[in-house]
């Protein structure tokens, strides 16, 4: 009897070694996985820091000597450069500044006109069934998968005869249409889950489409509407497929920029300064993912999980 | 008056349907019929028939541009799933910190391609890149320079894509095993199953709808895909990391051959269609079951 519970006794504490020395394995893989997706981001910052000197003495992973912002104020206005008329911004150089207002300006209006315009159809679509509302459902629907590759060309000529073309309202425009199949399912899958009983019963009571729309439904709306509002942001601000086809020159996006940035080297590269301007084209969505990322995530898996 | 009342709802969804239709499914007809027609620099709407396929399927760049786009959708899926399996499953064991590793695993998805592109450019720049960094400590001959080696560069999107993605095939994972039922998972344990058949005998056949969600979201990416390849290779050295994307677009914009380009669109359109009807199928079914 008493060498059995020994026995016991033994095989608990060799069970809990085990299990301790799992949690590490499992700590350890995890933690590889950490490093391998916080590596490229950890690259940028401490090249954007380094002088081009330090860049090509040193390697990737160094920390930098001393800590200059040089290389981002190149980025965000331009290299410096002495002419007769004193420190002037060099003509032929690309900085992100102007691009950077350019995206801004684009995204603000294109996420709120699309957010709305959502809201409202997927209220449409789900408290006032009418005939064939599942079948305009399925358009939207496919419309969120559709490659933008074949209505490029059509849209390219449509925005040069309304004389849009190069122009930030084009490509509000655009940016509107074709995110418009993402806010209304996006809205239509959350009020599908909303009673409608309510509605049913402000209807009796004689309140109408809107005054049910502003009153019941716009206040229970807000945790979908920060998903909308995240999901199209980051995308309309990540966005370079349309901003590079239909705008070129002073009115591109800041994506647009940051590439012709990385890809016009004049004469010597400047990795440092490439760096940062990443680093500041990435921020934004950054930031938003930082501060909110619980609706980011549900914003991806709302779009993935349709239907 | 009674009849605005009652039509409301209609009349607020029109316009986006009216766009809709246009922008979206009249485009693409556009695009079909421009792509049985000769048009070069502008559309010339006389009907050709199917010259411009025939035409397309002779290309070596087209044969390349498709080739590259099998081996890094095969690829990038395949990738994507395996870690994003592997990291749902780890974290989902109670570990400290899990907000902590998630936020790291997901931040990538915020940054555009076009950032992400410049990243791992620089990364793996052939001679200050990572290369230099095994060389300085002690590999002399180590080389690696696929960026720039036809044949090869194609991989280094696949490293790009897949570090930018993955994080987000954990997410939906994770969802997905949040979502089981515990007192199953209780259940198996008095029988006696231990957690790797209780992972995979019980729980991973029950995710097959998000496994599909994950498969056909990341060959939808990876049909798309045009940025990542524009910022990172450019579709080089020469043309040997082209995708159908970016071929299209080159064909259309750069060189004036709009019914070849129309045609190569409407490959790739029918691409995704074969793989999205059936799933959409299938999910609204699933919906409609669960009624």
């Amino acid at each position: 009897m008493v060498k059995n519970n020994l026995k016991f006794e033994q095989l608990e504490t060799a069970s809990k070694k085990k299990k301790i020395i799992y949690r590490w394995i499992l700590f350890l893989i995890l933690g590889i996985f950490a490093l391998y997706y916080i590596t490229p981001l950890y690259v940028m910052i401490v090249t954007s820091l380094k002088s081009m000197e330090e860049i090509r003495t040193g390697n990737l992973f160094y920390l930098p000597k001393t800590i200059n912002f040089d290389s981002w104020l190149e980025a965000w206005r331009g290299q410096l450069v002495n002419t007769t008329s004193g420190l002037k911004v060099d003509a032929g150089n690309v900085y992100l500044k102007n691009y950077f207002w350019n995206s801004v300006k684009m995204v603000v209006p294109a996420v709120a006109i699309s957010t709305i315009l959502g809201a409202l159809n997927g209220y449409a679509l789900t408290k006032w069934r009418f005939k064939y509302d599942n079948i305009i459902f399925l358009l939207f629907l496919f419309g969120t998968f559709i490659p933008y590759q074949a209505i490029l060309l059509p849209m390219a000529r449509t925005l040069g005869v309304l004389g849009l073309s190069n122009s930030i309202t084009g490509l509000v425009v655009v940016h509107v249409i074709y995110g418009l199949c993402f806010t209304t399912l996006f809205c239509r899958n959350y009020y599908v889950s909303i009673s409608d009983e309510i509605v049913r019963a402000a209807r009796i009571d004689g309140a109408g489409f809107f005054k049910i729309f502003f009153k019941i439904m716009l206040p229970i709306s807000l945790p979908i509407l920060v998903v909308t509002v995240i999901w199209q942001f980051t995308q309309i601000w990540n966005d370079f497929l349309f901003g590079a086809t239909f705008s070129f020159g002073e009115a591109a996006p800041i994506q647009v920029a940051l590439n012709n940035m990385v890809l016009t080297s004049t004469s010597v590269k400047r990795y440092n300064v490439d760096m940062a301007a990443a680093i500041i084209a990435g921020i934004p969505t950054l930031i938003v993912y930082v501060l909110a990322g619980k609706y980011f995530i549900r914003g991806l898996t709302a779009g993935s999980v349709k239907g | 008056m009674i009849w605005l009342k009652r039509n409301l709802p209609k009349i607020v969804i029109s316009p986006s349907c009216a766009l809709l239709v246009w922008f979206v499914y009249g485009f693409i007809l556009w695009t079909l019929y421009i792509s049985f027609t000769k048009s070069k620099i502008l559309p010339n709407y006389k009907f050709w028939g199917i010259d411009q396929y025939f035409r397309l399927w002779s290309m070596d760049r087209w044969h390349v541009s498709v080739s590259n786009l099998f081996i890094y959708t095969s690829l990038f899926l395949i990738l994507c799933i395996l870690i994003g399996i592997v990291l749902a499953i780890l974290l989902d064991q109670k570990i400290r910190a899990e907000g902590f590793l998630r936020t790291i695993y997901l931040y990538p998805m915020a940054l555009s391609f076009i950032v992400t592109g410049t990243a791992w450019k620089w990364i793996l720049n052939p001679t200050l890149g990572i290369e230099k960094f095994f060389i300085d400590i002690g590999f002399e001959n180590f080389t690696f320079d696929w960026l720039i080696t036809p044949g090869m560069s194609i991989y280094t999107i696949v490293i790009a894509g897949v570090w930018q993605s993955s994080g987000f095939i954990m997410a939906i994972f994770l969802a997905g095993l949040r979502s089981v039922d515990d007192e199953i998972i209780k259940a198996a344990k008095i029988d006696g199953a231990g957690v790797v058949s209780i992972y995979t005998k019980i729980i991973l056949p029950m995710m097959r709808p998000v496994f599909m969600s994950a498969v056909v979201i990341l060959v939808h990416l990876a049909i798309k895909s045009y940025d990542l390849v524009i910022a990172l290779t450019s579709g080089g050295p020469g043309t040997s990391s082209d995708m159908p994307a970016v071929f299209m677009t080159q064909f259309a914009f750069h060189r004036s051959e709009i019914g070849l380009a129309s045609s190569s669109a409407i490959m790739m359109f029918l691409t995704v269609t074969a793989i999205v009807i059936p799933y959409l199928y299938s999910e609204l079914k699933r919906e409609d079951g669960k009624k």
